[in-house]
C-alpha cells in the first residue's frame, strides 16, 4: 500500500524553534512571547501550594506532563508512534517502589534505578521494534508492553492486583524529609523543569535536527549517510528513560505503584495527552496532560463511566479535526496573524 | 497415559480449548487483515465491534426473545452497518494521511463503544445461554467437551475458508485485491472503489460481530471482552504477516493451540507466549511468517 | 504589594497547617469507598451506600450538633483509586472516618492511608485476615467477617463432611490468597490434604482451562477461593464441564445474592459461613423488609453490617464528644454491640470484631417456601472460636 502519506507530526509548523529573535543571537531560538508565557507559568507553579492548590494533584499533573513530554520526544520529534510507553512508566514505578519500600533505598537512588531500568527496557523494546515501520512499530510496542503487563501481574514483588502500597517518601539524599507534601512538591517541580529544559536542549541540538530529518524524510537521511536506526534507537531509549523517571516520581509522590501504571490504557492516555496538546510542540504535551488529568479528576465522581467515552470522543475529534492540538493550533494562528500583518 | 509427565486428559483437554481460542484469533485476525489490506487502516475498534456483536445477541435474546440462530445473522448485520457508518463518516476523511491516524481514530472509537456499554451494563458480564441444539457435552474420553465449543471451531473455520475463497477465487475478490494495489486504475475500469472500500470495512466489522455472537455463550458478555482479546490478535497479525489471508487464519489457529500447550506445562506463561513468539519471529523474519516483504 | 503577598502566604500557611489536624467544626464527613460497578457491586455496592445513608438519617442526621455528610466513591477494585480518594478526602474534605467496601487489596491500601493520617477505618466488605493480623493497625476495625472465620466455620465443616483431598481455584489477589492460606491451615488441622491449586485473574471471563487443571488433579473437592461474580461463573462452568459429577464444588465465600444467581437447583446442599441472615430473627426481618421494599431483593450480610457500623460509629462519637480518632477508637474497642446485626459483639485490641458466625446450608427448592428463603441454620460458632485467636495472631497490638 503506497499512498503518499503525510507524516503524523508534519502538521505542526516547525517554525517554533527556528524563529530566533533577530536582535538576540544567544537565545535558544524561542520567540519572546513564548518565553514570557513560560516564565509566567513557572511563577504560577512556584506559588501553587501557597494559593491553595492541592499539592498532590499538581504533583500528579507534573508527573504525567513529564511522561507526555517524554513520549512526545519520540512521536513529535522522531515520528515514531509507540503504543507501549506504559511499560516504561509502570515498570520503573514498580522498581522504584520496591527498592524504596522493601530494600530501604533512599528516594533519589530509587528513582535513578527506575530510570536506568526503564532505559534498558527501552533498549530491548527498541531493538525488536525498530525493525519495522509505522503501523507495525506501533503494534509491536503494544504487544511488548502487554508482555510486561503480564509479567508485572505475575511477579511476586509487584503485589499483583493489590499493587505495591505504602511506599515511604523517605529522605532525599538522606537529609531532606519528603513526608510533607509541600516539600515534595518543590522537589518534583525542580525535576520537571530540569527535564523540560533538557528536552528543549536535545531537540534543538544537532542530534535533534537529525531526528527531525528522520521524521520528515527518512530515505533522504539514509542517503545522506546517517545511521538512521541508531538515531531512532537512541531517541527511543531516551524517551523510555524519561518516561521511567515520570513513573518513578509518581510512585514516590502517590506512595504506590499498581497495574494501572503498566496497563495499555495508560499508553493510550499518554498518546491522547500529546495529541490533544500538540504533537511536535514543546509545551503541547504539558497542556494536553493537564487537560486530561483535570478532566478525569473532576469528572470521575460526577459521571463515572462516561469519562472513558468522553476521552474517546476527544480522541476522535482530535484525529478528525484538531490534529495540531491546542498548542499547535495556537502556533498556527499566531503564524497566520504574522503573515497577515 | 502420560505425555511428557502430564496425564493425557489434561494435555488433550487444554489443546482442545486452545483450538477453540485459536478459532477466535483466526476469525478476528482475518477481519483485521482484510481491512488493513484494502484500507490501510489498523482497526483498533475490531475488539469493540466483536463486543458489540456479542451484546447485540444478548440484548436481542434478553429483551426481544430473539434466539441464537437469528442472532447469528442479525448481529453481524447490525455490526456491519455500524462499520459502514464509521467508515463513511470518519475513516474516509483520513485517507491520504499517515495510517497512524487511522489507528488512533479507531482507538478512540473503541473507547467510546466500550465506555458506553460499561456505563450501561457495568463490568460484570451477562450470561448468555447455549442454544438448546448445541447444549450438552460429549465425553471424548480425555475430557468432557461441551458440544457448543466443537460447533464454534467448526463454524469459524467454515467462515474463514469461505472468506478466503471469496477473496482469492471470485471476481469480486479480484476487484478487491486489485483495488489494494492500484485504486485509481481499478476505478478507471469502472469499478466503484470507494463503495468497495466502505463495504469491505463493513464486512470486516460484520466478521468481528459474528465472532462476538459465537463467543457469547462461552465467555461472559462484558464490555471488556474485546480489549482483552484485541492485543493478542494484533500480535497474531504481526506474526502471520498481513500478506496472506490463509496465513493469518493458520497463524491464529496455530497460536491458540500453542497457548493451550503452554497452559499444560507452565500456566503462568500462557498469557505471554504469543508475545514472546512475536518477538522471536520479528528478529528472524521481520515480514512475518506469511508476509511479503514490502 | 510584596508585603500583602507575604501576609497572604503566611495566613494560608497557617491555615494549611491547621487543616492537617482534624477540624472539630463543620460537618462530620463519613467516606465510603467500594466496588460500585464491577463483580462485587451487588453484595455491597450502591445499596451498601444507601444503608449508610439510612443509618445517618435514622440517627437524626446530626451528631454533636454537626450535620453528617456521606461521601461515596467507586474504587473499581483498584487499590490506587481507593487510596488516592481516601487521601484526597482526608486532606481536602476534613474526613472523619472511612467505611470500607469490598476487595481486600483496596482495603489494605486504605488501611495504610488511615493509619498514616490517623482516621478510624471500619472494614466491612473485604475479607483478608491480614487486616487485623500481619497488617493490623490501631485505626482499623474489621467488622463483619474474615477469611479465617470462613475457613474455620465453613472449611472445617466441609472437611468433616468427608472432603479430604482439596484443590483450590483461587482469585489472584489479597483476598483469594488469604482465603486459600487460611483454609489450607484448617484442612490440614482436620486431617485433610491439599493436592493442588490454580490462580485465576480477578473477574475472569472463562474458567474452562482452570477447571480442566482441577479435574486432572483427582481431588475430592474443588474449593472456590473467590467471591461474587467469579464464584457464580466458576460454579456454572464446573457444571458445564461435568466437574460436578466427579468432585464436590464448594464456594468458600458465598452471599445470598450468589445463591440467588446460581439458583437453588445448583446450590442445594451447599454449606457456607456468614455473619448474618435476613430471616434469622424479627429485628433482622424488619430491616430486610425495608430493604426489599426498595430493592426487590434481600440484603446481604455486608449491607446489614454497613448500617450497623455507621450507627455504632455515630453512637461512639456522641459518647466521647469528639471525632478525634484516638478517642473514638478507644470507645469503639470498649463498647458492647447489640443490634439487629449482632448480639454481644465487641472489638478486640487488634481491631478484630468478635461476634457469632453461622454455618448455613442452602435449602432445596422444595423446602424453600417463600422467595429468598434459602438458608437453614446448621451451627452457631461464637466469635472467640471463629476468628483468629490471640495465640495465633502476629499482631503487635495484642501483645502486652
Amino acid at each position: 500500500m503506497s499512498l503518499p502519506s503525510t507524516s503524523i507530526a508534519a502538521d505542526i509548523p516547525s517554525t517554533q524553534t527556528t524563529k530566533a529573535a533577530p536582535a538576540d543571537p544567544q537565545s535558544t531560538g524561542m520567540a519572546k512571547s513564548v518565553r514570557v508565557v513560560y516564565l509566567a507559568l513557572l511563577v504560577l507553579a512556584l506559588i501553587a501550594p501557597l494559593i491553595g492548590l492541592y499539592p498532590v494533584f499538581v504533583m500528579k499533573l507534573l508527573c504525567f506532563a513529564l511522561f507526555a513530554c517524554a513520549f512526545n520526544l519520540l512521536l513529535g520529534f522522531t515520528g515514531l508512534l509507540s503504543f507501549g510507553h506504559a511499560a516504561f512508566f509502570g515498570f520503573a514505578a514498580y522498581v522504584t517502589g520496591w527498592l524504596i519500600k522493601v530494600q530501604g533505598w533512599s528516594p533519589e537512588l530509587g528513582i535513578l534505578a527506575g530510570v536506568v531500568v526503564a532505559a534498558l527496557l527501552g533498549l530491548v523494546f527498541g531493538l525488536v521494534a525498530i525493525r519495522r515501520q509505522g503501523i507495525y512499530f506501533a503494534m509491536i510496542t503494544l504487544a511488548l508492553s502487554q508482555m510486561v503487563f503480564f509479567i508485572c501481574l505475575q511477579a511476586p514483588f509487584t503485589g499483583g492486583e493489590d499493587g505495591l502500597q505504602g511506599v515511604p517518601r523517605g529522605k532525599l539524599f538522606g537529609l531532606v524529609p519528603l513526608m510533607d507534601d509541600t516539600v515534595m512538591y518543590y522537589v518534583v517541580l525542580a525535576i520537571f523543569v530540569a527535564c523540560f529544559l533538557g528536552i528543549l536542549r536535545v531537540v534543538t541540538s544537532p542530534f535533534g535536527q537529525v531526528l527531525k530529518m528522520i521524521r520528515e524524510n527518512e530515505p533522504r537521511a539514509i542517503s545522506l549517510g546517517y545511521e538512521v536506526d541508531r538515531y531512532k534507537l537512541l531517541a527511543f531509549v531516551l524517551s523510555a528513560g524519561l518516561a521511567g523517571l515520570a513513573g518513578s516520581l509518581k510512585t514516590v509522590v502517590m506512595k504506590f505503584a499498581t497495574l494501572t501504571d503498566v496497563h495499555w490504557t495508560m499508553s493510550g492516555e499518554v498518546i491522547l495527552m500529546s495529541l490533544l496538546g500538540g504533537v511536535g510542540t514543546f509545551f503541547g504535551p504539558v497542556v494536553g496532560s493537564g487537560i486530561v488529568i483535570a478532566l478525569q479528576d473532576t469528572l470521575a465522581d460526577k459521571v463515572g463511566e462516561w469519562v472513558t467515552v468522553i476521552i474517546g470522543v476527544i480522541f476522535v475529534v482530535c484525529v478528525l479535526a484538531f490534529r495540531k492540538g491546542v498548542v499547535g493550533e495556537l502556533i498556527a494562528w499566531r503564524e497566520r496573524r504574522k503573515a497577515r500583518g | 497415559m502420560e505425555i511428557f509427565g502430564i496425564p493425557h486428559q489434561a494435555f488433550l483437554g487444554q489443546l482442545m480449548l486452545g483450538l477453540v481460542n485459536g478459532a477466535f484469533y483466526a476469525m478476528l485476525s482475518l477481519g483485521l487483515a482484510v481491512i488493513f489490506g484494502l484500507l490501510d487502516v489498523v482497526n483498533f475498534a475490531h475488539g469493540a465491534l466483536y463486543m458489540v456483536g456479542a451484546f447485540a445477541a444478548w440484548i436481542m435474546l434478553d429483551s426481544w426473545g430473539i434466539n441464537y440462530w437469528w442472532a447469528l445473522v442479525l448481529a453481524p448485520l447490525m455490526v456491519g452497518i455500524l462499520g459502514v457508518v464509521i467508515e463513511r463518516l470518519m475513516l474516509k476523511r483520513l485517507y491520504g494521511l499517515d495510517p497512524l491516524y487511522g489507528l488512533l481514530l479507531t482507538f478512540g472509537l473503541s473507547l467510546i463503544l466500550e465506555g458506553a456499554f460499561r456505563r450501561q451494563y457495568g463490568v460484570s458480564g451477562q450470561s448468555y445461554n447455549v442454544p438448546e441444539l448445541l447444549s450438552g457435552a460429549t465425553n471424548l474420553g480425555f475430557m468432557v467437551l461441551p458440544n457448543y465449543r466443537a460447533w464454534v471451531v467448526f463454524a469459524s473455520i467454515t467462515v474463514c475458508l469461505a472468506t478466503w475463497f471469496l477473496i482469492e477465487r471470485t471476481r469480486l475478490g479480484a476487484y478487491l485485491r486489485a483495488g489494494t494495489e492500484n485504486a485509481k486504475l481499478v476505478q478507471a475500469f469502472g469499478v466503484n472503489v470507494p463503495l468497495m472500500v466502505t463495504l469491505t470495512y463493513g464486512a470486516g466489522a460484520a466478521l468481528a460481530g459474528l465472532a462476538g455472537v459465537l463467543a457469547a455463550p462461552i465467555i461472559q458478555v462484558t464490555p471488556l471482552m474485546g480489549s482483552n482479546l484485541i492485543i493478542v490478535v494484533f500480535a497474531v497479525v504481526v506474526i502471520g504477516g498481513m500478506g496472506s489471508i490463509l496465513g493469518s487464519v493458520l497463524t491464529g489457529l496455530g497460536l491458540g493451540v500453542v497457548e493451550g500447550f503452554t497452559r499444560v506445562f507452565y500456566p503462568e506463561a500462557s498469557n505471554i507466549v504469543v508475545f514472546v513468539i512475536m518477538a522471536i519471529v520479528l528478529v528472524l523474519r521481520p515480514a512475518g511468517l506469511f508476509g511479503k516483504e514490502a | 504589594m510584596k508585603m500583602k503577598t507575604l501576609a497572604a502566604a503566611l495566613a494560608l500557611g497557617f491555615a494549611a497547617a491547621g487543616a492537617l489536624a482534624q477540624a472539630q467544626t463543620g460537618p462530620v464527613r463519613i467516606g465510603f469507598i467500594t466496588d460500585m460497578s464491577s463483580l462485587y457491586a451487588d453484595i455491597d455496592g450502591p445499596a451498601g451506600a444507601e444503608m449508610i445513608k439510612w443509618a445517618i438519617d435514622d440517627y437524626g442526621g446530626k451528631v454533636l450538633n454537626r450535620p453528617i455528610e456521606l461521601l461515596t466513591a467507586d474504587h473499581q477494585n483498584k487499590a490506587d483509586v481507593a487510596a488516592s480518594k481516601a487521601r484526597e478526602w482526608i486532606d481536602s474534605q476534613n474526613l472523619s472516618m472511612l467505611l470500607g467496601g469490598t476487595s481486600s487489596g483496596t482495603a489494605l491500601a486504605v488501611a495504610g492511608v488511615a493509619k498514616e493520617k490517623k482516621r478510624p477505618y471500619i472494614v466491612i466488605g473485604a475479607g483478608s485476615s491480614r487486616l487485623t493480623n500481619d497488617d493490623c493497625s490501631p485505626y482499623t476495625i474489621h467488622y463483619a467477617y474474615d477469611t479465617v472465620a470462613l475457613a474455620k466455620v465453613g472449611g472445617s465443616a466441609l472437611v468433616k463432611a468427608g472432603a479430604k483431598k482439596w484443590y483450590f481455584l483461587t482469585a489472584d489477589y489479597a483476598f483469594g490468597h488469604s482465603l486459600e492460606a487460611d483454609a489450607t491451615k484448617v484442612v490440614k488441622e482436620n486431617g485433610g490434604s491439599v493436592v493442588g491449586s490454580v490462580r485465576h485473574p480477578l473477574n475472569a471471563s472463562d474458567f474452562s482451562s482452570f477447571l480442566l487443571q482441577a479435574q486432572g488433579s483427582k481431588a475430592d473437592i474443588l474449593a472456590l477461593a473467590n467471591a461474587g461474580g467469579d464464584t457464580i461463573n466458576a460454579m456454572k462452568a464446573a457444571k458445564e464441564f461435568g466437574i460436578t459429577k466427579t468432585m464436590k464444588v464448594a464456594g468458600l465465600l458465598v452471599f445470598i445474592n450468589d445463591v440467588h444467581s446460581v439458583g437453588l437447583a445448583n446450590a442445594e446442599g451447599l454449606q457456607l459461613a456468614d455473619s448474618w441472615y435476613w430471616n434469622q430473627d424479627d429485628d433482622s426481618r424488619k430491616f430486610a423488609k425495608r430493604f426489599f421494599d426498595k430493592y426487590k431483593r434481600m440484603p446481604s450480610s455486608l449491607q446489614a453490617a454497613d448500617y450497623s457500623a455507621a450507627t455504632n460509629y455515630l453512637k461512639a462519637v456522641q459518647k466521647v464528644g469528639t471525632t478525634d480518632a484516638d478517642k473514638v477508637m478507644a470507645e469503639l474497642k470498649s463498647m458492647k454491640y447489640n443490634d439487629f446485626y449482632q448480639k454481644n459483639g465487641s472489638v478486640r485490641a487488634d481491631g478484630r470484631m468478635l461476634h457469632d458466625m453461622f454455618l448455613f446450608q442452602v435449602k432445596s427448592a422444595k423446602d424453600s417456601s417463600t422467595p429468598w428463603d434459602y438458608y437453614k441454620l446448621v451451627a452457631k460458632v461464637p466469635g472467640e472460636q471463629a476468628f483468629t485467636t490471640v495465640a495465633e495472631s502476629k499482631c503487635s497490638l495484642l501483645k502486652k
